[in-house]
């Protein structure tokens, strides 16, 4: 065991600067594949490349620089597979601040993740940048969406098995109401429509989805419009293998845009121990291809075994 | 500074226990050893004595003491008993089953606590309401006080003590364009009152008096009637000084006819702990009276016992003057009704 930590802490320093060793870091993926107690001790043990700030762990700010200089995919993959997952979260929901990742990356972190995790991403937030992350969407982001997006991202749902049905009925009636007598642009800040979705559970939410799409004989998202934020959202809560999966899709279009090709990225690492399953079958179904064949069509080398490792193939 | 004072040597949660068990025997109760005994432990010793209690009685203790206690008696002696963010949630339930603009329980819950003890009541919210605060808050508010309650209410800010002088600058200047059009729900006020943290606050405050020669509170007295003005000056005060807002609301509690004891008793058992000492001090600055000696003066009986108890660090003064007859007639029904709830609750039925 201590070998192991001690070849891969070598692989992560690099050769006294002629590279660094990436069989052995891919061979780590594999080894400690849904052990995050194992990366925890590697990570307290690292104490050249991780830290603490109080109880939140973070990487060092100089590896990160250093890092970027040396950027290669496949390294972006080590360190946020060895990242505390609050840590993850909160660099991504930053990038967005600035401008360099779409928005819809606040909604998937603020819809996706339990109610615990997503108070663990806010406090790694304000440890790594000194602003709370509602205060900087609410700052940096001037868009119609951004009432709705602070809302999403300053919600600590109920994860408890109660719902109120007849509420949930009577919701998705005034949606239906709402959606009927709004413009489709002022959809996005409609009073009803950004407290029902950023306060209610996510068992709620998902029984008033259900609600409505008996009642107006279609689901919700088909009358949301042309508007991207309230459809991520609904997807992302209502039915997050299929926002994944889609999203991992687009990386593997033609001309898709640096972004887009990061989330594959992005939903790998941060799926991979949670539903990763259901991702690979809601793809298949999707879109008539297996995960694993397309990520072997189109990434190469130990991105592409590292990719493989983590879905679980 | 809290005013709580507990033993040197405290007995064990058993010990306790048995003399609580000791106070609830035979006919009437041991009022005075009650509040000897609960008023002189901190949160987590209160917490143990519950838990120990339940076990070895089989009986929740908080229903023990509903049995046995009433009025305003029972209902500070529950209240502080509980721990501070079950406290607080029931609180804001209590708020929200009834609600009216100019009750301020709300904004105190969302202003004059930590950002962790605000988020420890949000948790203890679900626990104990199976519904999460801000979706139980959206759905009973409306209009401006909506606007401005669901976000106070679920801000997580950063509690560091930087400040960015610049942006404090141009957030001022952006405070005072917005209450110079009387556009007070504007979207960029509220964002900055619920969203910063309370450092950078009172920066931005700070420059507003700086630059505009008068404080931001000053600015919002224009109609003394508008409550949701009441409720924004009510969030300032106790984000910069929570000491002289609980001094003023235990004040109106007192002054005139009459007594206003769930207000009184909120002060007390909410704020004991954190800073009663310095609300003491404030108080009788404003009216060189004392605040226990105030409380001596308008409450009787074991009521007054127990909130001097509570906010005296030294043994405990009773009043001997008249008992003074309250014109607000609280009942039994006031305390039970707050315990039937939490018995609803926590048994599920």
């Amino acid at each position: 065991m201590a070998d192991e930590t001690l070849s891969l802490k070598k692989a992560f320093s690099g050769h006294g600067g002629f590279g660094v060793d990436e069989t052995t870091m891919a061979a780590m993926v594999t080894k400690w594949r849904k052990q995050p107690d194992q990366k925890s001790r590697f990570r307290s043990d690292f104490s050249g490349f991780f830290t603490k700030i109080g109880s939140i762990e973070k990487c060092e700010d100089d590896y990160l620089l250093r890092l970027k200089t040396e950027f290669s995919r496949f390294k972006n993959i080590m360190v946020l597979w060895l990242m505390h997952p609050w840590e993850r979260d909160a660099r991504w929901m930053h990038h967005v601040m600035h401008k360099s990742y779409p928005f819809t990356v606040i909604v998937e972190i603020a819809c996706t993740r339990t109610s615990e995790e997503l108070l663990g991403a806010k406090r790694a937030y304000q440890a790594l940048f000194n602003h709370s992350v509602e205060e900087d969407v609410a700052y940096h982001i001037k868009e119609s969406y951004s009432k709705l997006l602070v809302g999403l991202v300053s919600s600590f749902r109920y994860e408890g098995p109660q719902v109120d049905n007849d509420m949930a009925k009577w919701e998705a009636k005034a949606l239906g109401n709402v959606i009927k007598s709004a413009g489709s642009g002022k959809l996005i800040q409609n009073e009803e429509v950004i407290r029902i979705l950023t306060t209610r559970s996510k068992r709620h939410l998902k029984a008033t989805f259900k609600h409505y799409k008996e009642l107006h004989g279609k689901p919700i998202e088909e009358d949301l419009g042309a508007n991207l934020c309230l459809q991520e959202t609904v997807k992302c809560i209502d039915k997050p293998a299929k926002y994944f999966s889609e999203a991992i899709n687009i990386a593997f279009k033609e001309g898709a845009d640096k972004p887009s090709k990061l989330s594959l990225t992005r939903v790998i690492i941060s799926r991979a121990d949670v539903d990763m399953e259901e991702i690979k079958e809601t793809y298949h179904k999707q879109f008539g291809v297996k995960l694993e064949d397309m990520i072997t069509k189109n990434t190469h080398g130990h991105y592409k075994d590292t990719l493989l490792t983590l879905i679980g193939k | 500074m809290a005013t709580l004072t507990v033993p040197a040597t405290v007995p064990s949660p058993a010990e306790d226990c048995e003399q609580l068990r000791k106070a609830f025997e035979g006919w009437g109760t041991n009022e005075a050893l009650i509040i000897s005994i609960l008023a002189h432990r901190n949160a987590s010793q209160r917490l143990l004595i519950r838990e120990t209690y339940a076990r070895i009685y089989g009986q929740m203790l908080l229903k023990s003491l509903n049995d046995e206690i009433s009025g305003d008696f029972e209902r500070a002696v529950i209240l502080w008993t509980l721990d501070p963010a079950e406290r607080d949630a029931m609180l804001a339930n209590e708020a929200l089953r009834n609600w009216k603009p100019q009750n301020p329980v709300l904004i105190e819950i969302a202003c004059a606590r930590t950002s962790n003890e605000l988020f420890a009541v949000r948790q203890a919210y679900h626990a104990l309401f199976k519904r999460s605060l801000e979706e139980d808050l959206a759905a009973h508010t409306t209009g401006t006080f909506r606007k401005l309650l669901v976000p106070l209410v679920s801000s997580y800010r950063y509690e560091g003590p930087e400040v960015n002088m610049k942006l404090a600058k141009s957030e001022a200047k952006i405070l005072h364009e917005k209450i110079s059009d009387k556009a007070y729900d504007h979207e960029d006020l509220i964002r900055i009152l619920t969203t910063r943290s309370k450092a950078q606050l009172i920066a931005t405050l700070n420059q507003f008096n700086n630059e505009f020669g008068s404080a931001f509170n000053k600015n919002l007295k224009s109609d003394p009637k508008d409550e949701f003005l009441a409720s924004l000056r009510a969030a300032v005060r106790c984000f910069c000084c929570p000491e002289r807002y609980f001094a003023k609301v235990a004040r109106v509690a007192i002054e005139g006819l009459g007594t206003d004891e769930n207000a009184l008793t909120r002060v007390i058992t909410t704020r004991a702990e954190v800073d009663l000492q310095l609300i003491k001090e404030a108080y009788m600055k404003r009216t060189s009276v004392p605040l226990d000696r105030a409380v001596a003066g308008d409450t009787s009986g074991d009521y007054e016992r127990m909130l001097i108890a509570l906010l005296v660090c030294a043994p405990d003064v009773v009043s001997g003057r008249k008992e003074m007859p309250s014109i607000f007639f609280s009942l039994q029904r006031n305390a039970s009704q707050l315990y039937i709830n939490f018995l609803r609750l926590v048994n599920g039925s």
